[in-house]
């Protein structure tokens, strides 16, 4: 089993993020690993326990996305390799697509590339299903269960989280799987991995080591804009019992005819 | 010859999804600036009954792709039978409803077309020719403009951003069957079946949410059954907790949410979840049972129109963002309320 998992750095969930002087600021909150990309780091890790092989841990971005790649190696990937380029600024989905692409084709024998659903920063949510396609690998979204995997017979089975319900479907390896929160719990690093991480040694591909040239964005963000503030006058509800609240509240909502 | 706006219509089975007429509604409020009227693309096995209610929701026309290789939803296929029809057609701009498979066929297909993909649009403006998107990023922390210099412009419509057309029965178009090429030794999946969710009001469609949190655990009144460890006993509180907000969620015809805190502690499935790592809702009435209100749930809920806020803890972030707010205990106000509702609703 050889498999890639792409990871992005990213403001941490609770960081407050704003526009200031039209740039966009978080303080000081750290950048951590994109919360869903840990979801699939330990989906490819725990493959690995089961089956063998290694696992590559990809990342795109400056020199501090070395930490990403760090904390992934400290849960158990194999290697990891960072792609930085400066004509990388401002690239798009479809052009972060094709960058992952190059590399899962680089890296070779890939049997499965995973992915979180999206990245916590532009919520897009795109790159895998967009990845596969340019591979031309099935592209087997929002996973919640693999409930088979097998590099030998290059067959894969999984369920799906999906506005129905659990969507079961089988397909062929190589393939691409971005998964979500049911897949598993991401394993805390252990002190052995963090030591290990520390001293690994992650080379930086280049646009040139993949055979790309610059991208030219399609899709560009003229502007960030913090969303308008909502002037909300809290009315608290008091009463002798709860049933007096209650009948006061459920006057209130009707009377602002939300239902 | 087809429209300049196109809107693809989401289904399951041959029963569109609401979002789709939103979606449809969108496109006709963009139709309006860039001229024409609006196309809409029904693709699946048996699909006459969405196109003719397409129409009825103020589409011109609709394209038909009939073909038995789309009876179950694979991406590739459905991706495959847009982009095949948008390359003989050169549409402008192709709406979809942010589903799951909306947003996935708009990735794919963007592929083959070379084009942009702007997701979750909350806004569409018409600037120099092209529509210019605005959509929440940082979970809707802040609001992102985004445009793309290619074409077809592949846009997704946040649920609930825009409001579906009323439909009108005696509305008529022109429904255009159109044959696509897809070859089952080329679609690289296969489906198996569904194992089917829960019974509920879906939480993205929902116009009325009643969540839990951490709170919905604390009911001291409760004896678990014997022989519970701990952690068990509190999972047991909780789920009676939860189930006490589905009654409450039921009188109102609503979904149950819940925080990411009730998620973690197993209380209830992650189907459930409301917040920046789960699901991104907006009703037009949010109640917040026993949850602080983390700024990971507020990015979940915070465009919400109303929301009320039910906790014991006074300093509870969540009374800031709240209409109405009860300082209290909700094992005791949420019954009270369900009766109320009831009385009042005639439910």
């Amino acid at each position: 089993m050889k498999s890639v998992v792409c990871v992005k750095l990213v403001p941490s969930s609770d960081a407050k993020v704003v526009v200031e002087d039209g740039q966009v600021t978080w303080g000081d909150a750290p950048l951590v690993i994109n919360p869903w990309d840990e979801y699939a780091v330990e989906t490819a890790v725990r493959q690995q326990e089961t089956l063998g092989g290694d696992v590559t841990v990809v990342s795109i971005g400056g020199e501090n996305a070395r930490d990403a790649l760090k904390h992934a190696l400290a849960m158990g990937c194999t290697q990891a390799i960072l792609i930085a380029d400066p004509a990388l600024a401002g690239a798009d989905s479809l052009s972060t697509a094709r960058v992952l692409a190059a590399a899962i084709r680089k890296v070779g024998d890939v049997d499965a590339a995973f992915f979180g659903r999206q990245a916590i920063d532009g919520d897009v949510g795109v790159t895998a299903a967009q990845t596969a396609r340019l591979l031309g690998w099935p592209s087997l979204t929002l996973v919640s269960t693999i409930s088979q995997l097998d590099p030998g017979a290059k067959t894969i089975r999984v369920e799906r989280s999906v506005e129905e319900g659990r969507q079961i479907v089988e397909g062929k390896l190589p393939a691409v799987v971005s998964v979500v929160k049911d897949i598993g719990e991401p394993r805390y690093p252990s002190f052995m991995g963090i030591r290990k991480a520390s001293k690994a040694d992650i080379p930086t591909w280049r646009l040139s080591d993949l055979g790309l040239q610059a991208p030219e964005p399609l899709v560009t963000w003229p502007e960030m804009i913090n969303p308008p503030k909502r002037e909300i006058l809290t009315e608290i509800i008091t009463g002798n019992s709860p049933q007096e609240i209650a009948e006061k509240l459920v006057d209130r909502i009707l009377e602002e005819k939300v239902l | 010859m087809a429209d300049k706006v196109w809107v693809y219509i989401d289904h399951s089975d041959g029963k569109a999804y609401p979002s789709s007429w939103e979606a449809l509604g969108a496109g006709l409020i963009l139709a309006e600036d860039l001229g024409g009227g609006v196309t809409a693309v029904v693709a699946g096995a048996k699909v006459k009954d969405v196109a003719e209610q397409a129409i009825q929701h103020g589409a011109d026309e609709v394209l038909v792709a009939e073909d038995a290789l789309l009876a179950d939803y694979r991406a590739e296929a459905y991706a495959s039978t847009l982009s095949q029809l948008a390359k003989q057609n050169q549409p402008e701009a192709i709406l979809f409803p942010t589903t799951t498979r909306g947003r996935e066929i708009a990735a794919m297909a963007a592929v083959d077309l070379n084009a942009g993909v702007m997701p979750d649009a909350v806004g569409l403006e018409v600037k120099n020719g092209g529509v210019e998107v605005t959509r929440p990023v940082y979970a809707g922390k802040l609001l992102s403009k985004a445009v793309s210099k290619a074409r077809p412009q592949m846009i997704t419509l946040r649920v609930r951003a825009y409001a579906a057309p009323e439909p009108d029965a005696s509305r008529s178009g022109k429904i255009t069957p159109v044959s696509i090429s897809l070859n089952e030794a080329e679609l690289p999946t296969k489906v198996i079946g569904y194992n089917q969710a829960e019974a509920g009001v879906s939480l993205t469609d929902a116009g009325v949410i009643v969540s839990g949190g951490r709170g919905v655990s604390n009911n001291p009144s409760l004896t678990p059954p014997a022989g519970m460890d701990e952690k068990q006993a509190e999972i047991w509180r909780a789920q009676q907790g939860f189930k006490m907000i589905g009654e409450l969620a039921e009188v109102l015809g609503a979904a149950v949410g819940a925080s990411r805190a009730a998620v973690d502690a197993g209380y209830i499935p992650y189907e459930h979840q409301v917040g920046q790592t789960g699901k991104v809702v907006a009703p037009n009435l949010y109640i917040a049972c026993g949850i602080s209100g983390a700024i990971q749930h507020q990015a979940g809920m915070r465009t919400s129109k109303m929301i009320v806020a039910i906790n014991k803890d006074p300093e509870a972030p969540v009374f800031k963002m709240a209409r109405f707010g009860v300082v209290g205990d909700l094992h005791t106000i949420v019954p009270a309320l369900t009766e109320a509702f009831r009385k009042r609703l005639g439910r």
